[in-house]
């Protein structure tokens, strides 16, 4: 008898809290926020992508709203095989619903299998490689931030244009520098320009001399840097030690963020023009949240990664609460049917491929004596509109029926 | 002209690379030798020490106005003074053990050392700008060669056959390499065994500071740069034979310039050759190539 009114009373408790968040599973919409933790790129998302979900979270007001929402992180060491498995066991042990950030393309695209595999929800914000949203695209990817064709078409076309005609590329032996190199390699040579060059850098080179030689001894006008973080900054450092810019070549870094110029100094970085789409002194909105995620995160101001990943998050919880459900269709569907509008990338939308569209931004680096103050870094030369800035959605080779 | 599809000119340039490149492998792999070699112990600390000099140098610049040759003096002593406190307060006890138990211990310092300076300044690193002195280069006729890295083959050539003449050559290096193959009878004839070993690890990682303060003006000021280039060296160490000072040395160059020609024809595999030929050497003369089988 006490033990069928125990049973009933279980029952009835669990029946009670059951109900309010019947559809999403498990009761808690949990996101794992896999980076590099701990090597070159660990700048440009690592801890500070943590900190971004985290303040995504606690502005979208999950508390309040009633969702339970929780964070986890990894480090994936910008190996594939080590990122892959990290996200198996989160989908499949860990029960979380979905991944965000993943810088390095080679993780990027192993990750975006799995969550294919477990038909979950994967928001890239550091990864560039255009083939996430082109022929590797999946209906359960979204490509946030940038990609190596914005960056191409972008920082290449405004190179070519202003006389720089023929380029030698150093580009970083992975995933990431081939696409890169290959859309800016495009790009030029749409413009009516050569490419007099190409020399692979293995991943993490501490030392470009041996490569910058070779590009010195090309000729070439514009030496196209097709690689990111530690490695862009040695490539920057060490041309100004070759006297390459002196000798009348320039460096094209393809991807820089606001982290390579702090960690560079703007005496050598001054002068670089590149493409971002997001910068912390854009308007008052990017001031301020950037204000407030340099206090969380050890005065370091946000990279376009690091805010890509708050937007991102922000968007996610957003379509959460509209479905009513952390079902990965619905939400992804949701998500590509309503156009996105948050502080920090202003207006756009997401594509049927699952690619993000917002406006991107030309800038140059600013000479020491033009800075006021710590990261007070970038002029805007040109900004470009969000339909202008990706690749057109025919051109990608997107094929989601596979 | 050209050799193997490459001008010779280009070539030459190369090779001066490879040799600058190998001057830091000879530098580090000094240090290592001397701290394995006459010790036994294995130091992978070596990296965080390297990186701790940079960083010292670093630091030396920009809170106390100290300037780049001053640098080449204090930072080594500093982190030497570390060292010594390293190994007084924790190797020493580890001696009467297996040596893997001092291989955990580096291993364990140097993750912790590397960590909390990424948790404190980030992984893009700092700038350290090249002492006025030696910007610039001079057009050699087949490159540009900057003052810098003449510089850094310079220092290091001296350094290196500097030590190795001490070692070898010298009383002091004979009491040393007397204490490491038989402690009881040295300290019998009233040496100071301990000290001498404490002092010596203290050089050896001076030798590694020293190597970080040179390296702070080229390569980026950052916590990886030492994990990055200690996996190599001890590859370095391992072929050119575990106790030989001259060993590390000439092969420390020798690779350099292997690495140097490796990145003009096929670059890609950079990363890997010294590898290939450390596991090449380690089957052909297990000892490597100037060591001695004990």
């Amino acid at each position: 008898m006490k033990r069928n009114l125990i049973s009933i009373l279980v029952a009835a408790a669990c029946a009670w809290c059951g109900g309010a968040q019947a559809q999403i599973s498990d009761g808690v919409v949990k996101i794992g926020v896999l980076s590099d933790m701990s090597s070159l790129y660990a700048d440009i998302g690592g801890p500070g992508s943590v900190v971004a979900a985290k303040m995504a979270v606690e502005d979208f007001g999950a508390e309040k709203k009633g969702m339970k929402v929780e964070i986890v992180s990894a480090d994936h060491q910008n190996k594939p095989d080590v990122g892959s498995n990290i996200a198996r066991q989160w989908y499949d042990t860990d029960k979380v619903d979905a991944i965000v950030d993943v810088p390095t393309s080679s993780v990027a695209l192993a990750v975006s299998q799995v969550t294919r595999d477990k038909n979950k929800v994967f928001l890239v914000s550091g990864a560039a490689s255009s083939d996430l949203t082109g022929k590797a695209c999946s209906p359960n990817t979204i490509h946030w931030t940038y990609d190596t064709w914005m960056l191409a078409n972008g920082t290449g076309s405004a190179i070519v244009k202003t006389g720089g005609d023929t380029w030698f590329f150093i580009t970083a032996d992975y995933a990431f520098g081939h696409a890169l190199e290959r859309d800016t390699e495009a790009v030029v040579l749409k413009n009516g320009g050569k490419v007099l060059g190409k020399v692979r850098a293995p991943l993490n080179t501490q030392d470009f001399s041996s490569f910058l030689l070779q590009a010195q001894s090309s000729k070439a006008k514009i030496i196209g840097l097709a690689n990111a973080g530690g490695d862009t900054i040695n490539s920057i450092k060490q041309a100004s030690e070759f006297g390459i810019t002196k000798g009348g070549q320039n460096l094209a870094g393809l991807l820089v963020f606001i982290s390579d110029i702090h960690g560079l100094g703007l005496d050598k970085a001054q002068g670089l023009i590149f493409t971002e789409t997001f910068y912390w002194d854009l308007n008052d909105q990017t001031r301020a949240w950037s204000k407030k995620f340099a206090a969380a995160n050890g005065g370091k101001y946000p990279s376009m990664v690091q805010a890509g990943v708050y937007s991102a998050v922000l968007d996610y919880l957003k379509a959460i609460e509209a479905t009513k459900t952390d079902d990965s269709a619905k939400v992804i569907a949701w998500m590509k049917a309503n156009p996105t509008d948050d502080p920090l990338f202003g207006k756009g939308s997401i594509r049927s491929d699952g690619r993000k569209i917002h406006p991107a931004y030309l800038v140059e680096v600013k000479k020491p004596s033009e800075s006021k103050g710590p990261y007070d870094y970038y002029k805007i030369r040109a900004t470009i509109p969000a339909d202008q800035a990706f690749r057109p959605l025919a051109d990608g080779g997107c094929n989601m029926g596979k | 002209m050209e050799i193997l599809g490459i001008p010779t000119q280009a070539l030459f340039g190369q090779l001066l690379i490879g040799l600058i490149n190998g001057s830091f492998y000879a530098l580090l792999s000094l240090g290592l030798a001397v701290i394995f070699g006459l010790l036994n112990i294995i130091n992978f600390t070596h990296g965080a020490q390297y990186m701790l000099g940079a960083f010292a140098a670093y630091f030396l610049l920009s809170k106390l106005g100290v300037g780049y040759w001053w640098s080449l003096l204090i930072a080594p002593i500093v982190v030497g003074a570390v060292g010594i406190a390293i190994e007084r307060l924790m190797l020493a006890r580890l001696y009467k053990l297996d040596h893997l138990y001092g291989l955990l211990l580096t291993f364990g310092l140097a993750l912790i050392i590397q960590g909390t300076f990424r948790h404190e300044f980030g992984s893009a690193g700092l700038p350290y700008s090249m002492p006025a002195e030696l910007a610039g280069g001079r057009n050699l006729g087949f490159m540009f060669l900057p003052n810098y890295r003449a510089w850094v083959i310079v220092a290091s050539l001296i350094i290196c056959l500097g030590t190795w003449y001490v070692i070898e050559r010298t009383k002091l290096g004979a009491y040393l390499r007397a204490a490491t193959e038989n402690p009881q009878i040295v300290q019998s004839f009233g040496v100071n065994v301990p000290r001498m070993i404490t002092l010596t690890y203290g050089f050896g990682v001076a030798l590694a500071a020293l190597a970080g303060v040179m390296a702070a003006p080229i390569y980026q000021v950052s916590p990886q740069m030492g994990s990055d280039l200690i996996i190599v060296v001890f590859a370095v160490v391992v072929i050119g034979g575990m106790g030989s000072i001259l060993g590390s040395i000439v092969t420390g160059f020798g690779l350099g310039v292997i690495e140097g020609l490796t990145k003009v024809f096929y670059p890609e595999a950079s990363n890997t050759v010294i590898f290939i030929i450390m596991a090449i050497v380690l089957l052909i003369k297990p000892a490597g190539l100037f060591g001695t089988q004990k």
